[in-house]
């Protein structure tokens, strides 16, 4: 479904990403792990288009040339969504503005509110507080808005930056079981995350990802059982 | 009693034409993080295109080709100055801004800067060094009430400008372009993982402002009839101010704001000589600012800043 290949992308100058490779099947739940700064916002944010990708660099979405696709439209076409690292939820709207506003460019109106409806059955607290400014809700309220707006703007495929940063454990076993479903409803996730241990019991396969170069890749269970990964990102 | 009240309709009316240019300066300062400051000069443009609708219809008029009535000479004038100008908005937007939309902000300044002194050069060098009169459309009458007179044409200027201000707040308030501007003034960079388009967005704010300093262009012909082309530089920076004092991102500070500067600006010269008229008022403004530093209804969101 998602192809990548040999992906570079640069911020001023300095190489972030020294051309990685990777693909994603339909209804596959897969993730990169990877230290800090080793490059795994960057290469989100390139699928998303929030970056430009160096010449040279390939990708595709369902046979379709994504690098020629403007970031809105990657959403609103390609219906590929991205929950960003640190939520960047729209501190200033309500919940339900920013659930809106996520389907800004969909013109199916009748399913948008079916799917708010969805949004509010995996997401109760948010229905409480539809009203109330997204900048006022708790950590765990945000980040289940932030997939809830995910979910509202594109739903092929998910692109997930860390779900579960500052979350407690029982809130992010919530929030994941909700992606859970979301993909079992058809929704293929492309996750990212520094809890490499979470993320491989969620993900069936995964890539690790070393100072912006793809090092290892394998099913989930190959790279638990890996003793350079069980070293570096499993704690021993 | 009724002398001070003469100086509150007055004070409405010039209020009117700051808060109408104030809502573009600080729509876009809000939306995209930019100071417009050719602004000020987009106000003149739209006064100078308004002059010129007006005077080629009243001209068709006189050819006897179609005679219209004044007021749909000036209803035909503020629609099609408002949409004009902000094809000239939306142009500045385009050539000028979008470029430098990574770029520190003070290119961008200096920027609009350069484009405000272009629409003055070239309003000269098209249209020489003299000034022109605004054709009065509609025919004023004064009404005398509790001794104070008012014009029908202060009543227009002061009703329009109001309802157009209005009509904005609710605009941003509740469609969904409006809420993508909000969002647009705390996180630029993700707006478009929502599937919008922020360039289509940049040019709508620019329309919009644009617009209503036309309309502010137009209402300023038919209540002082001169126009020059530096018309746009003293108003447009007190404007500015009016805009900064309404705090970020807020429709209804900002037309507060600018009715508050023509307040001021009229009652101290009441009192004071008008030749301290400027320096007293502004003081009056630069303390409120100290008391309240992010304006009268600043967001207390602050903007995202990088990806
Ligand atoms: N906006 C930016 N401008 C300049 N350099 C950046 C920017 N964003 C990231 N970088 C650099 O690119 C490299 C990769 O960053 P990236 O954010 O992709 O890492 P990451 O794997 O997501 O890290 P983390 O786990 O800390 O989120 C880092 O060296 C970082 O400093
Ligand atoms: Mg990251």
């Amino acid at each position: 479904m998602l192809t990548v290949e040999n992906l570079r992308v640069s911020y001023d100058r300095i190489a972030a990403l020294h051309g990685i490779s990777f693909h994603v099947e339909e209804g596959e739940i897969v993730c990169i792990i990877g230290a800090n700064g080793a490059g795994k916002s960057t290469t989100l944010r390139a699928i998303s288009r929030l970056v430009p990708a160096e010449p040279g660099s390939k990708i595709t979405f369902r046979g379709e040339n994504l690098l020629r696709y403007p970031p809105e439209k990657v959403v609103s076409q390609l219906g590929i969504s991205h929950v960003p690292e640190g939520r960047r939820l729209f501190d200033n709207l309500t919940v339900m503005e920013n659930l809106r506003l996520a389907a800004f460019a969909r013109k199916d109106h009748q399913q948008i509110e079916r799917d708010l409806e969805r949004v509010f059955s995996i997401f109760p607290r948010l229905k409480e507080r539809i009203t109330q400014k997204a900048g006022t809700l708790s950590g765990g309220e945000q980040q289940m808005l932030a997939v809830g707006r995910a979910f509202m703007s594109g739903r092929r495929m998910m692109l997930l930056d860390e779900p579960s940063m500052g979350l407690a454990p029982l809130l992010m076993m919530g929030v994941f079981e909700a992606l859970g479903e979301l993909n079992k409803e058809g929704t293929t996730i492309l996750l990212v995350e520094q809890n490499a241990r979470m993320a491989l019991k969620f993900a069936q396969r995964g890539y690790v990802l070393e100072n912006g170069r793809l090092v290892l890749a394998g099913t989930s269970q190959e790279l638990l059982d890996n003793p350079d990964v069980k070293k570096a990102y499993l704690g021993g | 009693m009724a002398y001070l009240l003469q100086h509150v309709v007055n004070a409405l009316q010039w209020g009117s034409f700051y808060a109408l240019i104030a809502l573009g300066y600080s729509m876009v300062y809000s939306v995209l993080m930019l100071f417009n400051f050719a602004h000020g000069d987009i106000f003149m443009v739209g006064a100078y295109i308004g002059l010129f609708v007006a005077t080629g219809l009243l001209a068709l008029g006189s050819a006897g080709a179609v005679a219209l009535p004044n007021w749909a000479v000036l209803v035909l004038t503020l629609i099609l100055a408002m949409a004009l100008t902000s094809v000239v908005g939306m142009l500045v937007e385009r050539v000028g801004y979008r470029p430098l939309r990574r770029a520190p902000r003070a290119s961008a300044a200096l920027t609009g800067l350069m484009i405000g002194i272009t629409f003055e050069t070239l309003n000269l060098a098209l249209l020489g060094a003299k000034r022109r009169s605004f054709p009065a459309l509609i025919e004023t009458t004064s009404y005398q009430v509790a001794g104070v007179s008012i014009t029908n044409t202060k009543i227009m200027i002061v009703v329009i400008s109001l309802l157009l201000m209005l009509a904005l707040d609710q605009f941003v308030r509740r469609t969904k372009w409006g809420m993508a501007m909000r969002a647009m003034a705390v996180d630029i960079f993700v707006v478009p993982l929502m599937g919008v388009p922020i360039n289509t967005m940049a040019a709508l704010t620019f329309a919009l402002g644009s617009g209503l300093a036309a309309v502010a262009g137009v209402f300023f012909g038919q209540a002082y009839p001169v126009l020059e082309p530096y018309m746009g530089m003293l108003v447009g920076w007190k404007a500015f101010v009016a805009a900064i004092l309404g705090g970020r991102g807020s429709v209804l500070g900002a037309a507060l704001a600018g009715f508050l500067l023509g307040f001021i600006e009229i009652f101290v010269a009441v009192v004071f000589p008008s030749t301290l008229r400027d320096l007293i008022a502004y003081s009056v403004i630069l303390l409120i600012l100290t008391f309240r530093p992010y304006g009268f209804f600043g967001e207390p969101y602050s903007a995202r800043l990088r990806l």
